[in-house]
């Protein structure tokens, strides 16, 4: 049978729209993209000549280097700490009544309302007033504000689904509540702590708007080194360097899913 | 009436002291959850070995019965003894309690034997020893050699013998049942049953059942209690429950029945004479000692111990079939019976004969082949 003109015509407007809307999404890191193999010294598109040299720059600008371990550094600590911190209060929260309750859950997860330059310039203010040099506490202690929202949501998600029959049978076996602890809750709650570990992580590792008030030459990340830089210089570096950041998260995201199964990870998989 | 008694010897127990103490006692055990009384003054003693069923349907207080012996819930008054030791503020994992779950609970993330080697760890007992009994524990299941499956390789009916052998292989004092069966199929249902009711009184563990399914509340018990919203009504062996209700709830609640308007007309000290229509019926005085000679009871009658005459027999009940109901080994009549029953009686005939000798419209008579017939006050007045 033969369809009628309008709906054939209905169904290659649908499938121009959702192609519109991907080129929406995907447009800004294309151009970017195309920019860092520019010639030039200046951000234009389309380029006029092309070259690899902003690449090499990318790698040699020493601040960038210094940043990327910065930041990782910084990271590494700070979604762990979180981690830690996050799940204990969320476990806490989720488990017991206590007076107060939802005032401690609503202070956690505030992070997630107030702006992250209000908590940047907060922590900067403390931290001069306190006399506190602005070192890498500081920054991953901030960091650590910014991010414990995250790890406690992805914690009381796993909570939720974490049936309380089995640490009921666990104590009928005899095991105490810390065993209980660790031989059945973290266990059957690891990937949703995994997931959060991982979410904190690439939050805190691009974060800038805070970091920006409270590091210092010797202890700013990478986003707030390109900042420097694109205040400095016009050149494509920054767009060498996205398209650098683009590809490692990338090959990241791909290992990560062929070793460690990413949608179990991410909770996709519900089962 | 049955509580009290039940109470009596409780306290009379305590005084006689520890001599054939009960494996699991409830003195008095009450439990609200914010302004609702979920279970009621709970008076309860279990024998060693006993095969215990707390019967009644959801919300009557019989899992959070279960959830205060395993120590998941705390009482809010009264005390529970295990063994003869209280264990009123004792923690789950000190009662040595083996539970089974509707859903199983086995740990998604161990192998089968290390699910049932779990509570052995905890114990502290040592590696050759904990891989014996968990073989042991496999072989009482009948499922040798599915150690090292993961839980959800298995089937429903597999999973549920694994949690058995989880719960048992610790010795425990007392097995819990929480509604272990209603995950699985009918007919694996029925086997299950066969099976558990087996290997409880050959390991000779006492055991709480807790079901909402009357069938098998009969088929597995030594003793069953019945729960309603919160209370104990009865506690008595299967035939007791099913032959002698203590009151209304658990005649209609334990089997079918049908309830017929009668009238109280004589009543002695054991028996009391009820009529229904021109017949007369001798059932329990106890639960009419209430009424008062005229006054209207409702009589309670199983449809198996109902059977047809002709319609003239004298003394008997006159009605029309209205429905026929072929079931395979017998045949339910839906018969109505004008002035002493609001909804058609139900007649269960064993065989097949009823097909053909009462055929939809026939005039016949009712008339009560047991003595096993009670009746209590109506609702609004008792």
């Amino acid at each position: 049978m033969k369809r009628s003109p309008a709906v054939m015509a209905l169904r290659w407007s649908g499938r121009v729209l959702v192609a519109a809307i991907l080129l929406f999404v995907l447009l800004p890191g294309i151009v970017v993209a195309v920019t860092a193999f520019n010639d030039r010294a200046i951000l234009a598109f389309p380029p006029q000549a092309w070259s690899l040299r902003w690449f090499w720059r990318a790698f040699s600008y020493s601040d960038f280097g210094r940043g990327f371990w910065n930041g990782l550094t910084v990271t590494l600590w700070a979604s762990s700490i979180a981690l830690v911190v996050g799940a204990a209060f969320a476990i806490a929260i989720h488990r017991y009544t206590f007076v107060l309750k939802s005032v401690l859950e609503g202070i956690l997860l505030s992070p997630l309302i107030i702006p992250h330059y209000t908590i940047g310039l907060g922590v900067l203010i403390l931290a001069s007033q306190t006399g506190a040099g602005r070192g890498f506490p500081l920054v991953i202690l901030t960091h650590v504000l910014l991010v414990l929202p995250f790890v406690m949501r992805s914690t009381f998600i796993s909570l939720e689904n974490l049936d309380s029959r089995l640490e009921l049978a666990a104590a009928s076996l005899g095991a105490t509540p810390g065993r209980i602890l660790l031989t059945v809750t973290i266990p059957l709650l690891l990937p949703g702590l995994l997931s959060g570990w991982l979410f904190a992580a690439i939050l805190s590792f691009n974060e800038f708007t805070a970091t920006l008030f409270v590091s210092s030459q010797a202890t700013q990340t990478l986003p707030v080194a390109m900042y420097n830089y694109v205040r400095e210089f016009a050149d494509p570096t920054l767009a060498a360097l996205s398209v650098i950041y683009i590809a490692v998260t990338a090959l990241l995201l791909s290992l990560a899913n062929a070793f460690l199964g990413l949608e179990k990870i991410l909770n996709v998989d519900a089962h | 009436m049955l509580m009290h008694t039940d109470r009596m010897d409780a306290i009379a127990s305590g005084e006689a002291g520890r001599q054939g103490r009960p494996a699991v006692q409830l003195d008095g055990v009450t439990r609200r959850f914010g302004d609702s009384i979920a279970l009621h003054e709970a008076w309860l003693k279990i024998q060693p070995g006993e095969f215990m069923t707390l019967l009644g349907p959801s919300g009557c207080g019989k899992t959070t019965l279960l959830n205060l012996v395993a120590g998941f819930l705390e009482t809010d008054s009264g005390e529970i003894f295990i063994e003869g030791a209280l264990v009123t503020e004792t923690p789950a994992h000190q009662r040595e309690i083996g539970i089974v779950f509707q859903n199983y609970a086995l740990f998604p993330h161990m192998s089968v034997a290390n699910n049932i080697a779990y509570g052995l760890k905890t114990r502290g007992i040592d590696r050759k020893e904990i891989a014996r009994r968990v073989d042991e524990a496999l072989a009482l299941v009948k499922l040798d050699g599915f150690g090292d499956r993961k839980p959800r390789q298995l089937s429903g009916g597999q999973q549920q013998r694994v949690a058995l052998a989880r719960a048992l292989v610790i010795k425990p004092k007392v097995l819990l049942l929480d509604e272990p069966f209603s995950a699985l199929d009918k007919n694996l249902r029925g086997a299950m049953q066969v099976e558990l009711k087996q290997i409880q009184r050959e390991l000779g563990v006492t055991t709480i059942f807790v079901t909402h399914d009357q069938g098998e509340a009969l088929a597995m018990s030594d003793r069953i209690a019945v729960m309603s919203a919160g209370r104990i009504r009865q506690i008595a062996a299967p035939g007791d429950v099913y032959r002698r209700p203590a009151d209304r709830f658990v005649a209609s609640f334990v089997g079918d029945v049908n309830v017929l308007t009668g009238c109280l007309v004589e009543r002695r000290t054991e028996v009391a004479t009820i009529s229904i229509g021109d017949m007369r019926l001798e059932v329990p005085a106890p639960p009419l000692a209430q009424a008062a000679i005229g006054d209207v009871v409702d009589v309670f009658i199983r449809p198996e111990h109902l059977a047809v005459t002709s319609g003239s027999t004298p003394g008997s009940l006159r009605g029309t079939v209205t429905t026929q109901v072929f079931q395979g080994d017998h045949i339910d009549l839906y018969i109505d019976v004008a002035g002493v029953a609001r909804e058609p009686v139900l007649l269960r005939a064993p065989g097949i004969a009823a097909l053909s000798s009462c055929p939809v419209g026939t005039e016949v008579g009712l008339t009560v082949r047991s003595d096993d017939v009670v009746a209590f006050l109506p609702e609004a007045s008792s």
